[in-house]
């Protein structure tokens, strides 16, 4: 089997459906996912193919359907719950951290939760601030989830397989201006486990680990940079829960600077979390403090000039680069 | 109704009480620490409604779940011990009495909030519906529940999917200290229930003859594709809220004692001697083993060993830290 030049979009709709084709136990829920397949097409042709109680659409009660989830997942089924945008599912917080997140622990074990809650996150496109956030320290914080953040065609394909096979309960969040990235993707099924970063470019003078949508930017500033005379390292972590601590410590110990450039908020964030990781088990490769980049700590804005100035800029990405390595 | 199911139904009603006053006197002596809800006046509803479950059937239950524990299954030692903290309770001593797990007999949690336990019971009834068994979810919940939008989410869940699912609402009138009449301009939860196009009848909660015979169709519904119920039981709890706290000041001693006269197991034994169904024999052997079996429960969870604290961080997650392959 071959691979092809395929979006992310369609790699992710690839696993899910070879997901449901193999495991009669997996059905999604959520709005819009039924006939219309997906305000994202996260769900398009999936309807057709496997009908109308594995392809449900849900009136809108994200807390009912979530504690739905719940109970279906504790009784041998495999609920996807696809809440279009994550930002939604802040109405199921306590089905998610006091019920869905605690089960497997209350019980010794003797329950799984296999319940898999995708949506879009981020900023872009006008969205405003009800359909922009990405919520990862909600989710990494919380003792009992998989978060997985993938940014390629290839790497949503391999971590929703995983995810689809996974007993845990998994946050699976696209963000939305990676869907229609193509980049090229096997045929055939395949999974990519979580707690593994992938180091999209080598480099020896600063690590970056990037999330999301600053993984691209990254790579094109690591591009313009080299001419430059500076050498980027760019990691992308695919998963924050486990997090790949190991490889960010192997880059460490090769640049001696780390760089988290993260879309969103800096208080408790992810770099935060990074950052103190790193200062307790990487301490001695540090040339300099761990600096994070990230967006500004509002609210989303809606007009276009607000919207773009709190996110980190290509140049604001260049410019940490630059100051961390003159550090 | 024939002489096995009348004894069954009143052992269980019997094995609640007589353990729900153990644990009230347990926690008074310092045994148990954390919360403790007891279901003392409330029996009927638990026993009438489990009567028509099998172990593959999914109960939710809420704070004031020990009734319900025991009607389903869960062995005596079993809740004993996980109220004492001990590694052989039915929760591993993870849960204590807002967390009673027993998945080997369909008791899949008490909760420590208000309202899950609905959302569960549906989601319980989606996958019976999808692996198109004939198991039925069940929900018992409080008159507390009913101003939650869990309540409302939920039998609407149930009802446009026509799940199989039972919601039984235990109306004692109290959610705490704050009456049901003070929280709700229409206390009328069966009437409330039916208006979401769903089956919805108000019963009898201290009448054990009277929740049998109406979970007997609300399960029957249930198990041939004819949807949810839900059966409002209207009942009254004589005890505290929960252990340790006070019990007047928000309700009378002259309501409480019109319910005590009430009481289920009283009235049910009185019915099935009168009608020659049992004798007074019958029911003293009942009431004899019970208390053996709840004496041998205590006297286990007291020699059970504690968990042992290097297991604390165990159970988080099923798989590796890698995710793990089906």
């Amino acid at each position: 089997m071959a691979d092809r030049e395929i979006t992310y979009t369609e790699a992710a709709r690839e696993a899910l459906t070879d997901a449901m084709e193999r495991d009669p136990t997996i059905f999604v829920l959520g709005e819009g996912i039924g006939a219309r397949g997906g305000n994202f097409n996260t769900t398009l042709g999936l309807y057709e193919r496997f009908g109308p109680r594995r392809l449900r659409d849900t009136p809108i009660c994200e807390r009912g359907f979530v504690g739905l989830c719940t109970g279906a997942a504790m009784t041998g089924t495999r609920p996807v719950v696809d809440f279009m945008f994550i930002d939604f599912i802040l109405d199921s917080v306590g089905e998610l951290t006091n019920q869905i997140a605690k089960i497997q622990y209350m019980t010794g074990g003797r329950l799984k939760m296999p319940v898999l809650l995708r949506g879009c996150v981020g900023i872009g496109g006008g969205a405003a601030t009800h359909h922009s956030g990405s919520y990862y320290p909600l989710f990494v914080n919380v003792p009992g989830f998989r978060v997985v953040v993938p940014t390629t065609p290839y790497d949503a394909k391999g971590l929703l397989a995983t995810a689809l096979r996974c007993d845990d309960p998994v946050l699976f969040l696209e963000h939305k201006s990676l869907l229609n990235v193509k980049g090229m993707v096997p045929e055939q099924d395949y999974q990519i486990p979580f707690g593994q970063a992938s180091v999209c470019r080598e480099g020896t003078d600063v690590s970056v680990v990037a999330i999301g949508p600053l993984v691209p930017k990254c790579l094109a500033v690591a591009e313009h940079l080299a001419g430059e005379g500076i050498s980027m390292e760019v990691i992308d972590p695919r998963t924050l829960a486990p997090l790949d601590l190991d490889t960010i410590l192997t880059s460490l110990r090769k640049t001696g600077k780390l760089l988290v450039a993260d879309e969103s908020f800096g208080p408790c964030g992810v770099g935060a979390e990074i950052a103190a990781q790193v200062m307790e088990q990487g301490f001695d490769d540090l040339a300099a403090p761990v600096r994070r980049l990230n967006g500004v700590h509002t609210p989303t804005p809606y007009s276009p000039p607000l919207e773009a100035a709190v996110v980190p800029s290509n140049e604001q990405v260049a410019a940490a680069v630059r100051n961390l390595v003159a550090e | 109704m024939d002489k096995s199911t009348a004894l069954s139904l009143y052992t269980t009603m019997v094995r609640i009480r007589r353990c729900e006053e153990q644990l009230a006197r347990s926690y008074a002596a310092g045994t148990i620490t954390g919360a403790c809800h007891t279901y003392v006046g409330e029996e009927a509803i638990a026993t009438g409604v489990c009567a028509h479950l099998r172990h593959d059937d999914a109960v939710f239950s809420t704070h004031r779940g020990h009734g319900h524990a025991l009607a389903k299954g869960v062995p005596t030692r079993e809740l004993v011990a996980e109220l004492f903290g001990r590694a052989t309770g039915c929760s591993g001593g993870r849960g204590g009495s807002m967390h009673l797990f027993s998945p080997e007999v369909g008791m899949m949690g008490t909760s420590g909030i208000v309202g899950p336990c609905i959302l569960q019971a549906t989601g319980a009834g989606y996958s019976f519906q999808l692996k198109q068994t004939d198991q039925v979810g069940v929900a018992f919940f409080g008159d507390g529940a009913v101003s939650n939008g869990a309540f409302h989410e939920g039998i609407n869940l149930a009802t446009i999917w026509d799940l199989p699912v039972l919601f039984i609402c235990e109306n004692n009138m109290y959610a705490t200290e704050v009456a049901f009449k003070d929280s709700a301009r229409n206390t009328d939860v069966a009437e409330r229930a039916a208006t979401y196009g769903l089956h919805a009848e108000a019963v009898d909660g201290n009448d054990v003859a009277a929740v049998y015979a109406a979970a007997e169709g609300a399960v029957a519904r249930a198990r041939s594709g004819g949807g949810p119920s839900l059966l409002e039981c209207r009942t009254y709890r004589t005890r505290p809220h929960a252990e340790g706290m006070r019990d007047g000041g928000y309700r009378s001693q002259e309501e409480i004692d019109s319910w005590k006269a009430r009481d289920p197991i009283t009235a049910f034994s009185k019915a099935i001697i009168d009608a020659g169904t049992v004798t007074a024999a019958d029911l003293q052997a009942v009431d004899d083993a019970i208390v053996a079996e709840v004496a041998d429960a205590v006297a286990f969870a007291t020699d059970s060993p504690w968990p042992d604290p290097a297991t604390v961080a165990d159970h988080i997650f099923a798989g590796s830290a890698t995710g793990g392959v089906a």
